[in-house]
């Protein structure tokens, strides 16, 4: 398996070293790796030459730019007015219930991790979650039901 | 009989051949450009409404090296979801639309900055990339765009945010002055438009201004597309000629029992049911970046007004006191009246509160709270007391 020095070297000639390449860097790290460790934003700051202090107070700025480690399938619960109306609450239940977890916190296999958001732009189609970077829209407690025992599958 | 009938209108979904409106505009002046989408009447369909033109023709005076158009597809505000719907539909048209801005100004980069949330967008828009870059060769025209991510941060929707965070940096908003068209991205010369404004353009240099000016009113000229949720039978994405009052939108849209329509998403302001009447949706009366939420009477008005102030304490960037701290203090206030810890007088004093983050705070997100608060509070004030 590759090192973390590794991927933030490779990510970094992709991206390049300029202060500008940071976000995209810390975001494919987040999307190889699902969390930006302590140690990974070290490494970024070294790599781009820029204090660690930086690349915190980035890393910590960015709702999705995730800081404590999550599971491979991120849940986002949207909990703004329209999916608040439109049952929101049954869907965050079932999600719960299924997986025995809370927002925050992560399944002990590291698999799921659950987490509210703000709105995501599906309001015609409320509620509305995303898992890592799809959509799924007009939910309801089977809907989300069918859609996690997929997931748990893979 | 009043007038109900909202006109439908269909200019941002129709299939448009881009090749033949850039064919146009590249034969043009830069300036007869800017006088074209001037004369339009266009307003920016982001939220402020600066007329586009003036926009355009401001950053098009810049002497500079270097100069950016970026097109704000960001939409965070809650309720509004018409620019994704824009860039997964015709997204050759947005491309088009920063093509026609870049000829206008002099400038050779465009960046697209996406909301994460909208990632999934991803493959489709640079397949249409792809494409576009082939037509700019075709008309060697020396313009690329790229896309940027976000990473669920609303205030990066805000201009002088966004153009921190494509820097690199936290999506901290800048002080204004310097204006984006003197001083944005990398503190040159930046036009930053949203995503159905470049949409427009095109319509514009296609159909000519005069076709656009005729819809609409005085000042709110043209159409607009509406994203409309919330109890209605109707949910969903709608072009629609401007200069309509809420109540010939609720009349359209609406369930039968339609108390009050939030316009403009939590920034926005609550419009009850007795004011449906007079109120226009537009620049003269109650402007919106397209955000449309009906309430029937099943629901509390309180639970509204504290989800929002919610989701504003979350996105407030904290940069600044009357903002960071305001946020926290009318929801902690409402909550208190609520549970009857503090009396419906307090109120009284949430709002003075609410007027100052309207004056102090240094940019939109704290300016607006004030506008859901006092518009939710002074229209329904019983329901956030008892
Ligand atoms: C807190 C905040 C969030 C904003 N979010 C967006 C957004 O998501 N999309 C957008 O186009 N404009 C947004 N704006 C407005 C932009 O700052 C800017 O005015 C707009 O992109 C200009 O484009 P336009 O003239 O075409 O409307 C936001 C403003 C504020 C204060
Ligand atoms: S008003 Fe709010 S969001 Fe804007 S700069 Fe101040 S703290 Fe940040
Ligand atoms: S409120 Fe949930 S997607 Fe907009």
């Amino acid at each position: 398996m590759e090192t973390v020095q590794d991927l933030v070297h490779v990510l970094a000639d992709k991206h390049g070293r300029t202060r500008e390449s940071l976000l995209p860097i810390l975001q494919d790290i987040v999307e190889e790796r699902r969390y930006l460790s302590k140690e990974v934003m070290v490494d970024v700051a070294r790599e781009l030459d820029i204090s660690a202090a930086d690349v915190f107070g980035v890393a910590t700025f960015y709702t999705f730019l995730d800081t404590v480690e999550r599971g491979k399938y991120v849940i986002r619960v949207c909990k703004t007015i329209s999916c608040s109306m439109k049952g929101k609450g049954d869907v965050l239940a079932t999600i719960e219930e299924m997986l025995k977890i809370k927002p925050g916190e992560t399944t002990p296999d590291k698999k799921f991790s659950l987490l509210e958001t703000n709105c995501i732009g599906w309001c015609h189609k409320a509620p509305a979650i995303l898992i890592n970077d799809t959509p799924y829209t007009e939910l309801t407690p089977e809907k989300v039901t069918e859609i996690l025992r997929e997931y748990i599958k893979k | 009989m009043k007038n109900t009938h909202v006109k439908r209108v269909d200019l941002i979904f129709e299939r448009t051949e881009c090749k033949e409106v850039f064919a146009k505009v590249i034969t043009m002046k830069p300036d007869d450009i800017c006088q074209e989408i001037l004369e339009s009447g266009l307003k920016g369909r982001g939220g402020a409404g600066f007329p586009t033109g003036l926009k355009w023709r401001f950053t098009a005076l810049e002497e500079s090296d270097e100069k950016y158009v970026i097109c704000n597809a960001d939409e965070g505000e809650p309720g509004t979801f018409k620019d994704r719907q824009i860039l997964d539909e015709v997204p050759e048209k947005v491309f088009c639309g920063m093509a026609i801005a870049s000829r206008a100004i002099g400038a050779r980069t465009g960046i697209v900055y996406l909301r994460g949330e909208y990632k999934f967008l991803l493959p489709k828009l640079n397949k249409a990339l792809d494409e576009f870059h082939k037509l700019m060769k075709e008309f060697k025209h020396d313009f690329e765009v790229r896309i940027r991510l976000g990473s669920g941060a609303y205030i990066c929707g805000e201009e002088s945010a966004l153009f921190e965070s494509i820097e690199g940096k936290r999506g901290e908003p800048r002080n204004k002055p310097p204006y984006p068209t003197t001083s944005g991205l990398f503190s040159k010369p930046t036009l930053i438009n949203n995503v159905e404004t470049l949409d427009y353009c095109v319509m514009i240099m296609k159909y000519g201004a005069q076709h656009f000016q005729e819809l609409g009113t005085k000042d709110s000229r043209g159409s607009k597309v509406f994203s409309v949720s919330g109890d209605t039978p109707r949910a969903g994405i709608y072009e629609l000629e401007l200069g309509m009052t809420v109540a010939q939108f609720v009349a359209e849209f609406g369930d039968g029992d339609t108390k009050a329509v939030q316009v403009g998403g939590a920034s926005g302001f609550c419009v009850p049911r007795k004011r449906f009447d007079e109120t226009i949706i537009g620049f003269e009366g109650v402007p919106t970046g397209g955000s449309m939420k009906l309430f029937n009477s099943s629901r509390s008005m309180y639970n509204v007004l504290h989800n929002y102030l919610e989701f504003f304490t979350e996105e407030s960037c904290g940069q600044c006191t009357p903002c960071r701290v305001g946020c926290q203090q009318l929801l902690k206030g409402v909550e208190a009246v609520k549970k009857g810890e503090k009396t419906s007088k307090y109120l009284d004093e949430l709002l003075k509160l609410s007027r100052t983050m309207k004056i102090a705070s240094k940019c939109g997100l704290g300016q607006s709270v004030g506008n859901a608060f006092s518009s939710i509070v002074e229209n329904f004030k019983e329901e956030i007391i008892y």
